[in-house]
């Protein structure tokens, strides 16, 4: 007999063979992380039901190496075993993809053996599905079985599944359609298996598929085969590869009496570091309800409500709140529910049976705030907008006028707000990655088996509260499997996890060191903290009482609700009943084609006329006019660039310039350098995602900043140009900016072509000739010769002095560009002024004028009537030994320039793009925050990725405009 | 750099200058090699729970692992109440080049004054001359004793890991690279074991030694450890790799830190070929290159003297070696030596290689995730897998990873056979 058991992150599985290798005994089954009591069932069955009493046994899995070692039986890791399994089973496979619920593999078997793993930061595949699933309120078959209809694919953030979450979460809102959703989701996890593990390596022959999603889902079988453009099996048994594998691998011969003795001995152990308890007991637990029952406003249980009433609706990302209050900002009514992923037709239920109910009630004024606001405010014809941070603000005045605190954490974002004087000071937003949100408790709670109530109160009394750390998802799914795996209790996790959503708030969204400037009045709201366990939480952390008022979930209604009430307008916009039953809405999905972001447009028809447009960067789509009001240097930047064309030159000869990472300021000066030695420079143009998504699979490292990835599309556009040279140098050196400590570029921006062409392959297949020879810019002088020495190896005629005469050349065009873009941006500052309006520094990179990699924020900020400058348009002197920065890169040398410059210009404030990846911010941005704060500025803060999740951008500004707004008029 | 505090000469007489761990044999002699010179040193052993927690809290959670640990590590233990906060220092190296780590000093300023701490002050340990302190001065003497310490480092660490995986005795190997890391250190005390002369006689003794010791070879899974250069050697960065491959049965081969001494002294020699630049440095740097390349010639001659371990190529063979692959003008972080140590280590049989990094370290994409591919080209059986660390990276998927690795490393072994 041959026994192999699976334990995956989510599930347990095993094979059992008799001696002539027949599989005679196998099972699958969810183990809800009760993996000793799964383990001792199926051992029982197998023991007794068929009779087996000594085996070859061996453990696999991600979750099973902990079991293993504590059990004394021999562990074979699994793509190992699978790989075992497929050459004993199979007929020559070439390739395996498998996916677990938590991993991804792909195996190659022919011609050379590579195993490829997905690495630390490449999420989940089966849990990202099931988790996709939820957030489409359908089951993993039902969404298999809509995707067999769907009509368009979106493009969803193929890296991990917290960004491709953020990703469908706004589809979702503006109501984008679930068959379309499912399908992307397939084709999503295809991009992530492919692009993130193939690294080049074409996968073709015959391909099987392993693994439980791609057994349970024929749409994403059929998403790969598309793709691929082959047709892969999923063979017989192909959810026990890995199980099967490891019988067959084993070693060793146990009698599984004595495993079965040994597991129900098996003692409850702790291996890892836990915090404090929660609770130490239900005294302490009481005193704490009764006190924050204290934090109330009234709620009236009316079942009729009449006379003059004011509406406030906070439409979230995953739930939608409602409150109807009186004059004396009591609560008449309130609803608080998931959203379901129709937020619509969930407002219009419940307005339809509020009338219905109460005959009598006249709603006056209304309001809405959250991700749905203009969907909602412009169906419902609501009558008021309020961005969230001040509908939250409103609400957590009215418990506590002198509160200096508010910290919100809902299903999707984490919001907190330094309130100075009863405005708003400051502002945090959780950025993409860190999810450490109502959502991320909820899948959690899922994932093991309970709902979140009692998930969460699990947690209260818990001995040992392990200390899960406080990063997105991701990383927290494998961090409870390791505490799993150190024998911590459902409980401890249950309370690590609450603990660790504050932690993650803390320290990693606020950025705190020191608690006590958080203030002593502090206002917790957001339906997770309805969570006493994560409340708790937060005192202990902060070793202070905090308020959580008795609607903590329901504060931005509440908060919409008074605008409404203090705003009342003449007459109602607000649908009657008798619309309200008429109410349609049809969605349709167009491409804008009015600029070159061809933003995925998506247009609601709610009848009689009336449209909403949603997905849309600019006022474009909705007015059908290109003329932008105010200036912004991005849209200038783009126009002076293009202005670099292809002309006929001398030499026969084209030399290509990929439109990548620095080459974004460089062009001037190697177009100038090469047009100038007589050569026709052509570059790669417009980033395109279409272009990337071909080029991805080249791309080494899964972790390395979107513009640098970027670089693999334009260098494969030159090549499919047919350009016989591309130069694409590598710069350690850039030139010097002045009162700098060195002038470094950043090691991906400096080295990036050495990447390039050592996974290129297409470089040498097609005999094209690529030049990415080590330069510097720092040393004018030299680089004459230098480039000289490099380029007479492929064009010997060329002379040293006509190269020197080249780069001088080159050089006074680049410093021509430089000085355009410096002019420019005095127009721009004198312009707003004279009309006195804001000026957005939207500062970054200079590759970051990309719509790709901009996602057209600058011209969502134009949008706001705001000019927008970028900061190598701004210098200014300042003491440089009070930076406490080593200041030794180029680029980043001028974001601190920048935060000088503006620190003292009343309408001139700062919005630091920042690429995902990008570790040379980690110490930017810190140092820019110093210098802004030091100088009563807020500092705004937007990371940056493939993701396109405008939603979150559009929040934020807007609360940095409120705020600023604010601001002025108590000036 | 406004709050930079100063350690004078009267600091240098009582305060206490606290040294973070990176590799244990190194830096107990370096340690030594201070307190010979009048320092009080102390070098921080303190790992665990509260090291990563303290780092979270004062440094930027984006910046890399190293720092993150360091940082910690030394806030951690002015935080222990063991020292007299007011009559510590602490230390740090600062190699100023294009990567993060160069501003490791300033991250560590900015920590201390978050910590409240500020007044604590920060001894930067490099050999360019940046961010001098008056208190703080490396004579040539110290620097000699310095480079003997790392020679004999990397001589103890070499032959301990030729022998740990093989000995017949458990424990042997380790007990003799501390009886010899006291012995060196009385040396150095008496102001001996550093010269020319000193350094061969004692090298040929550390090798005899080990080469006594009992050995029972059998075929080992052989690992190669090469990657950023905190991570790669300290074990609180690394979740304590190198005893974890020991407890698989594997013999684990770390390249040495003169190959990154040499490296950041030939990286200016190659900045002069590649740029032009021409200067007095660059003449002082080939006269350090030709010196420590000899230093490094004679170990590897007195290890094929007098035993039958097996010797490194040698620092020129390992340029060739980067060179086929990766420009020798990458020289931020590790730059193209890591690139070269993959290489060498598996051209010298070390086919499983685990190139370790900080998440997100920027060099790393470049140097070692990049040139996985091309490198394969040249080592078709090379077996490499790249293992990110950073605060919530966990071990148990760190290990599996590896355990792919060895069992495919295994796998190829029983090939052989």
């Amino acid at each position: 007999m041959r026994l192999g058991i699976d334990i995956g992150s989510t599930t347990i599985k095993c094979a059992l063979f008799d001696d002539n290798e027949k599989l005679i005994y196998n099972s699958y089954q969810r183990h809800s992380s009760q993996i000793k009591e799964r383990l001792s069932e199926l051992l029982n069955i197998i023991h007794t039901e068929y009779k087996v009493n000594e085996t070859y046994l061996a453990i696999s899995g991600s979750a099973g190496m902990g079991t293993s070692e504590r059990l004394g039986i021999e562990f074979i890791q699994e793509v190992y075993a699978t790989r075992h399994a497929a050459n004993h089973f199979l007929d020559k496979p070439d390739c395996i993809i498998e996916l677990g619920g938590e991993d991804a593999k792909i195996l190659f078997l022919s011609n050379g053996l590579e195993v490829r793993m997905n690495g630390t930061c490449a999420g989940g595949t089966g849990a990202f599905i099931d988790q996709m699933a939820q957030l489409l309120n359908m089951d993993v078959e039902a969404m298999n079985e809509a995707a067999k209809n769907y009509q368009k694919l979106y493009n969803i953030a193929s890296r991990c599944g917290v960004f491709a979450k953020s990703d469908i979460q706004p589809l979702i809102n503006q109501g984008a359609l679930k068959e379309d959703l499912a399908a992307s989701i397939y084709y999503s996890v295809v991009n992530q298996t492919v692009g993130g593990l193939a690294q080049g390596r074409k996968i073709d022959g015959r391909v099987v598929y392993l693994g439980g999603p791609l057994t349970f889902n024929s749409e994403l079988r059929k998403a790969f085969d598309n793709t691929l453009k082959l047709e892969g099996i999923c063979p017989e048994n192909s959810l026990y590869y890995v199980a099967m594998g490891t019988a067959l691998l084993a070693n060793e011969k146990v009698a599984l009496k004595d495993l079965l003795d040994k597991l129900d001995h098996l003692k409850a152990f702790k291996n890892y570091y836990s915090l404090k308890p929660l609770f130490n007991n239900e005294a302490e637990y009481e005193e704490f309800k009764k006190r924050h029952a204290e934090n109330a406003v009234k709620i009236h249980d009316s079942q009729n409500i009449k006379g003059d009433v004011y509406l406030g609706v906070d439409a979230g990302s995953t739930t939608l709140k409602l409150v109807i209050i009186n004059k004396d900002k009591e609560i008449l009514y309130s609803s608080y529910r998931s959203n379901k992923g129709n937020t619509l037709d969930l407002v219009k239920n419940e307005l339809i049976s509020l009338y219905q109910n109460n005959p009598k009630m006249h709603i006056v004024s209304s309001c809405v705030t959250g991700y749905g606001e203009e969907l909602i405010k412009n169906a419902m014809g609501l009558d008021y907008g309020l961005v969230e941070t001040q509908a939250h603000l409103k609400a957590a005045l009215k418990f506590m006028p002198n509160v200096d605190f508010i910290i919100d954490i809902g299903g999707q974002d984490i919001k907190c707000f330094k309130i100075k004087n009863g405005n708003l000071d400051n502002l945090f937003l959780n950025e993409a990655c860190s999810s450490g949100c109502g959502s991320f408790l909820q899948t959690f709670a899922t994932a093991l088996g309970y709902d979140i109530d009692s998930f969460a109160k699990l947690g209260l009394f818990a001995k040992n509260p392990v200390d899960l750390g406080s990063r997105c998802t991701v990383f927290m799914n494998s961090s409870v499997k390791q505490a799993q795996k150190d024998g911590a209790t459902i409980e401890d996790i249950s309370a690590g996890l609450s603990i660790s959503v504050i932690k993650n708030a803390l320290y990693k969204v606020i950025r705190t060191t020191n608690l006590e400037e958080l203030g002593t009045h502090i206002i917790t709201q957001g339906g997770t903290f309805l969570n006493d366990a994560v409340l708790r939480a937060f005192e202990i952390e902060l070793g202070i009482d905090v308020t959580r008022p008795n609607i903590s979930g329901l504060m931005g209604a509440y908060g919409s609700a008074l605008y409404a009430l203090d705003n009342v307008p003449s007459a109602t916009k607000i649908v009657s009943l008798k619309d309200l039953l008429e109410f349609k809405n049809t969605t349709k999905q167009v491409n804008c084609g009015l600029c070159n972001n061809h933003c995925q447009l998506t247009i609601n028809d709610f009848g009689g006329g009336k449209r909403y447009i949603s997905g849309n960067r600019c006022d474009r789509p909705i007015f059908k006019r290109s003329d932008h009001k105010v200036l912004n240097i991005y849209d200038y930047k783009r126009s002076l660039l293009e202005s670099y064309k292809p002309k006929d030159s001398k030499r026969n000869i084209t030399i290509g310039l990929p439109m990548a990472l620095n080459m974004y300021e460089l062009l001037p000066f190697w177009y100038t350098f090469f047009s100038e030695l007589g050569f026709k420079v052509v570059n790669s143009g417009r980033s395109s995602l279409d272009k990337y998504h071909h080029s991805q699979n080249s791309i080494p490292s899964d972790t390395v900043c979107f513009p640098a990835k970027l670089t693999h599309a334009h260098i494969d556009t030159l090549i499919d140009e047919k350009i016989p040279y591309i130069f694409y140098p590598c710069l350690t050196y850039n030139v010097k900016e002045k009162d700098t400590d060195n002038s470094y570029n950043c090691p991906v921006v400096a080295y990036y072509p050495e990447v390039i062409e050592a996974n290129l392959k297409r470089l040498k297949e097609e005999k094209i000739t690529f030049i990415y020879d080590h330069f510097s810019l720092a040393n004018p002088k030299t680089l004459g010769p230098k480039l000289y020495e490099c380029l007479k190896r492929y064009f010997a005629d060329l002379t040293l002095k006509e190269v020197k005469e080249a780069v001088k050349k080159a050089f006074i065009e680049y410093y021509a560009y430089l000085k355009k873009i410096e002019d420019y941006g005095q127009k721009i500052i004198k312009e707003a002024n004279e009309h006195n309006a804001e000026i957005i520094v939207l500062c970054g990179r200079p590759y970051h004028i990309d719509p790709i990699i901009n996602h057209g924020i600058d011209r969502l900020i134009a949008g706001f009537g705001i000019y927008v400058i970028s900061e190598d348009a701004l210098h200014t002197d300042y003491d440089h030994s009070k930076l406490e920065v080593l200041n030794q890169w180029t680029y980043h040398s001028r974001l601190y320039s920048a935060a000088h410059y503006i620190k003292d210009k009343k309408n001139m404030d700062l919005v630091q793009l920042v690429s995902f990846g990008c570790g040379v911010d980690a110490i930017t941005t810190d140092e820019i925050r110093a210098i802004l704060e030091g100088h009563d500025k807020i500092y705004t803060q937007l990371k940056i990725d493939e993701i396109t999740n405008l939603g979150a951008v559009k929040i934020r500004l807007r609360s940095l405009l409120a705020a600023l707004g604010k601001e002025k008029d108590h000036e | 750099m406004s709050n930079k505090v100063i350690f004078d000469k009267e600091m240098a007489k009582e305060y206490t200058i606290l040294i973070p761990m990176m590799c244990p044999i190194h830096f107990t002699l370096l340690k030594n090699v201070l307190i010979n010179s009048k320092y009080r040193v102390e070098l921080l052993e303190n790992t665990g729970h509260s090291v990563v927690e303290e780092g979270l809290k004062y440094v930027h959670n984006d910046t890399c692992y190293p720092a993150l640990l360091v940082i910690g590590q030394m806030i951690d233990a002015l935080k222990s109440g063991k020292y007299d906060v007011h009559k510590t220092a602490l230390i740090i190296t600062q190699t100023g080049g294009g990567c993060r780590a160069s501003n490791y000093i300033y991250l560590l300023r900015k920590a201390l004054k978050k910590a409240d701490l500020d007044f604590v002050p920060v001894i930067s340990l490099n050999f360019s001359g940046l961010d001098s302190q008056p208190g703080f001065k490396i004579t040539l003497n110290m620097l000699r004793k310095m480079l003997a310490a790392l020679l004999y480092g990397d001589l103890l660490m070499d032959l301990s890991n030729q022998t740990k995986a093989y000995e017949v005795n458990d424990g042997e190997a380790m007990r003799l690279v501390d009886e010899w890391i006291s012995k060196l250190s009385s040396l150095f005390k008496e102001n001996k074991g550093y010269k020319a002369k000193d350094l061969e006689k004692y090298m040929v003794m550390i090798t005899k030694d080990f080469a006594k010791i009992k050995l029972k070879r059998i075929p080992k899974v052989k690992v190669g450890i090469v990657g950023e250069i905190y991570i790669k050697y300290s074990s609180l960065g690394n979740n304590n790799l190198e005893d974890f491959l020991k407890s698989q049965d594997a013999e684990v081969r770390v390249p040495g830190i003169m190959g990154f001494i040499l490296y950041s002294i030939y990286n200016t020699i190659e900045d002069e070929k590649l740029y032009g630049i021409k200067g007095l440095k660059t003449k002082l740097f080939k006269i350090a290159y030709r010196y420590m390349l000899n230093k490094e010639k004679m170990m590897n001659r007195i290890i094929k003297e007098n035993s039958d371990f097996m010797v490194s190529e040698g620092f020129e063979a390992l340029i060739e070696k980067a060179e086929k692959v990766i420009g020798l003008g990458t020289k931020m972080g590790e730059g193209w030596l890591l690139t070269g140590e993959i290489m060498e280590l598996v051209d010298s049989g070390f086919k499983n290689v685990i190139c370790t990094q900080p998440f997100g370290c920027l060099p790393n994409h470049i140097v070692g995730k990049g040139m996985v591919r091309k490198i394969k080209e040249y080592e078709n059986d090379a077996n490499i897998v790249a293992i990110d660390y950073d605060p919530s990276a966990t071990s148990v998927n760190q290990e599996n990873r590896i355990k792919l690795m060895l069992a495919i490393g295994k796998e190829n072994l029983e090939k052989k056979d």
